[in-house]
């Protein structure tokens, strides 16, 4: 049972199922449900992109949210001056991956709370930018009706349809994170977490894998925003005010940092539990910092590791209940032998 | 000139309670590595334990005061040592910097759900008259933020500098371990650093209340003033934060005024970001040593 918990088999049957289930769900969904369902999804793919560059690189930054900003905006100016959507999607990503890797400049002189205080900062510039520049963002008034995709004659414009894209591009964009944490570069990344001195010693590009983490975790950030931009169809600066980023962060520790699920998991905690748990109704922020200041006190490894404690904790039960039974079994033996050489 | 003068002056004052609470910021990192991100949410509360009081207990405003400081020192002081940075220190600092950030938002939503959403108004300690120097007019409220506020300022140094006990706090912010050798009680000295900074705070939040209202979401400019004047100024230096409290007050003002209102905001940020990559230690600190 408990090797079956940690096996491949299992981690893939719960992948089956969840994509089952997210495939089958829409036609038992209102809108709203599908719409808080893709909010799931693209608060998730912006954590995926943070998680690259804080759990798995080690570089804290507050300015994700920015990012989802830069991408949202980018897409619905795009869209709006009637740019097709893919082409939009990708300026989106490769802007914020250009401006990620500036903002990866800091991390190769400061580090830890110096860092998240230069992202912070950067953060809230973005937010001013959005405010104040009228003639570029429409100032506080936002971006208003901004176009659903229509790609090879598929029209998202419905909830349904574009429920459905949201969850093509949320796994497209989820498998290439998947495959960059599992390639060099993800190795890479983890070293300089570790120890970067010793990934310098042994022949890392630190400098090179800094802005790199940076920028790939942006980018990832530019791609939900792209997707936002059209989901939500109208959105104002305050969307992407420091608080979001705030939030992008408390999602991956949440969900736990350096994981590859932890994002879903913590986006999660912050998009859909708040729906679930109406009955708290305003009260529900204040119950959920207070769970957030009892899991990091107990488990500051998140949701993920809570889980993975649970089960080391089962297998040992396990394993002293064997040892336990095969102690047992060797002291009647020995009890055997000794009569017999007794005799 | 007039007008330069009053900018000045009310830039002094609103960068002396900055300075306040970036001290109480910095000695906490300096003695027990927390970045208290709910910083600026502990300046947000006193008034409202004041508002609380005057509303609940039926007290009058000082003895409200009184009550407020008290609480302050209890709740923001022990309460947040012992029941959230102690059981968290040994996890590092990451986890402790979500901590204080879920911190401010549980504060935050206190307010907003048990008291009010709409902006209080607060007593001021002393009453607002307009005093007139050099053809400017600069208000009373400002000349006794300065005076309260240096006197803050200098008891703490008196307190640092000039007796056992703050010397004894200092080696605990500089060497925990050796302090412990050398006989100090190093637990018992980074609790009276966190029972000051809740002491700064209830008076920045006394101070600053009556000018911008008592509102929930007072912290997030203030805490983040408070991070960006530590910074400016030097994180491991008291004079540091001090005079980053002041250049980052008088700077808000005069670019307000004239350079840009809209990106009011903007300039102490790039003053950070500037701050940092040019000299990382801050204007006045010291370069700390890299360990490996």
């Amino acid at each position: 049972m408990m090797d079956f918990l940690t096996s491949r088999a299992f981690k893939g049957t719960v992948f089956a199922l969840l994509m089952v289930g997210l495939i089958v769900l829409p036609f038992f969904l209102r809108p709203f449900g599908l719409l808080l369902i893709a909010m799931w999804m693209v608060h998730a793919v912006a954590a995926l992109g943070l998680n690259l560059t804080l759990g798995y690189a080690g570089q804290i930054s507050m300015a994700q949210g920015a990012f989802v900003g830069i991408g949202a905006y980018c897409t619905g100016l795009m869209t709006l001056a009637g740019v097709p959507y893919p082409i939009a999607f990708l300026c989106s990503g490769v802007l914020c991956f250009g401006i990620g890797w500036i903002l990866g400049y800091p991390a190769l002189r400061v580090q830890h709370h110096y860092l998240a205080f230069v992202t912070l900062a950067f953060s809230t510039l973005v937010f001013l930018i959005m405010r104040n520049e009228e003639w570029l963002t429409n100032g506080i008034y936002g971006l208003t009706d901004i176009p659903r995709p229509i790609l090879f004659g598929w029209n998202t414009g419905k909830a349904q349809d574009f429920y459905f894209f949201t969850l093509l591009m949320t796994s497209i964009l989820a498998f290439c994170v998947w495959w960059i944490i599992r390639s060099p570069w993800g190795r890479a990344f983890v070293a300089l977490r570790e120890n970067p001195v010793r990934a310098l010693s042994l022949g890392v590009d630190t400098r090179r894998y800094t802005l790199m983490a940076f920028a790939m975790g942006s980018s990832i950030g530019g791609f939900a925003g792209a997707l936002y931009a059209p989901l939500v169809q109208f959105f104002e600066p305050n969307s992407f005010s420091l608080t979001l980023s705030l939030k992008l962060l408390l999602m991956v520790i949440v969900g736990g940092a350096g994981t590859f699920f932890g994002p879903f998991i913590g986006a999660a905690t912050e998009v859909l539990l708040p729906e679930w748990l109406r009955i708290a109704q305003g009260y529900y922020l204040i119950i959920y910092a207070m769970l957030v200041m009892i899991l990091m006190m107990f488990c500051p490894t998140g949701i993920i590791g809570l889980g993975e404690r649970f089960i080391s904790h089962l297998r040992q039960k396990k394993i002293s209940s064997e040892r336990s039974a095969q102690a047992e079994a060797m002291g009647q033996d020995k009890a055997g032998n000794n009569g017999g050489a007794g005799q | 000139m007039a007008a330069f003068i009053q900018l000045f002056v009310s830039g002094l004052a609103t960068g002396a309670i900055y300075a306040l609470v970036a001290v109480g910021f910095m000695l906490l990192w300096q003695t027990s590595q927390t970045i208290n991100f709910a910083q600026g949410e502990f300046v947000m509360i006193p008034a409202f334990f004041v508002l609380w009081a005057i509303k609940i207990l039926g007290v009058g405003f000082w003895p409200a005061v009184g009550i407020a400081v008290l609480a302050s020192l209890l709740i923001l002081g022990l309460l947040f040592k012992r029941a959230i940075v102690d059981p968290m220190l040994k996890h590092g600092v990451l986890p402790l910097v979500i901590s204080t950030i879920a911190l401010s938002i549980f504060l935050k939503e206190a307010v907003k759900d048990f008291y009010s959403s709409q902006a209080q108004p607060f007593q001021a300690m002393i009453p607002s008259e307009d005093l007139h120097l050099f053809g400017a007019v600069i208000s009373s409220q400002s000349i006794f933020i300065l005076l309260i506020a240096s006197a803050a300022v200098l008891g703490l140094n008196k307190l640092l500098n000039g007796t056992r006990l703050g010397r004894a706090m200092q080696a605990t912010a500089q060497n925990p371990s050796v302090a412990r050798i050398l006989g100090i009680p190093v637990e018992r000295m980074i609790m009276y650093t966190f029972l000051i900074n809740a002491l700064l705070v209830a008076l920045a939040s006394l101070m600053i209340s009556p000018i911008y209202l008592a509102k929930f979401t007072n912290g997030d400019t203030l805490g983040l003033a408070a991070f960006i004047a530590a910074i400016v100024g030097g994180f491991n230096q008291v004079r540091g934060a001090i005079v980053g409290g002041l250049i980052l007050g008088v700077i808000e003002n005069l670019a307000a005024a004239y350079i840009s209102a809209q990106y009011r905001g903007a300039i102490p940020l790039i003053l950070l970001i500037v701050v940092i990559l040019w000299r990382p230690q801050g204007l006045m600190g010291r370069a700390e040593e890299r360990t490996v």
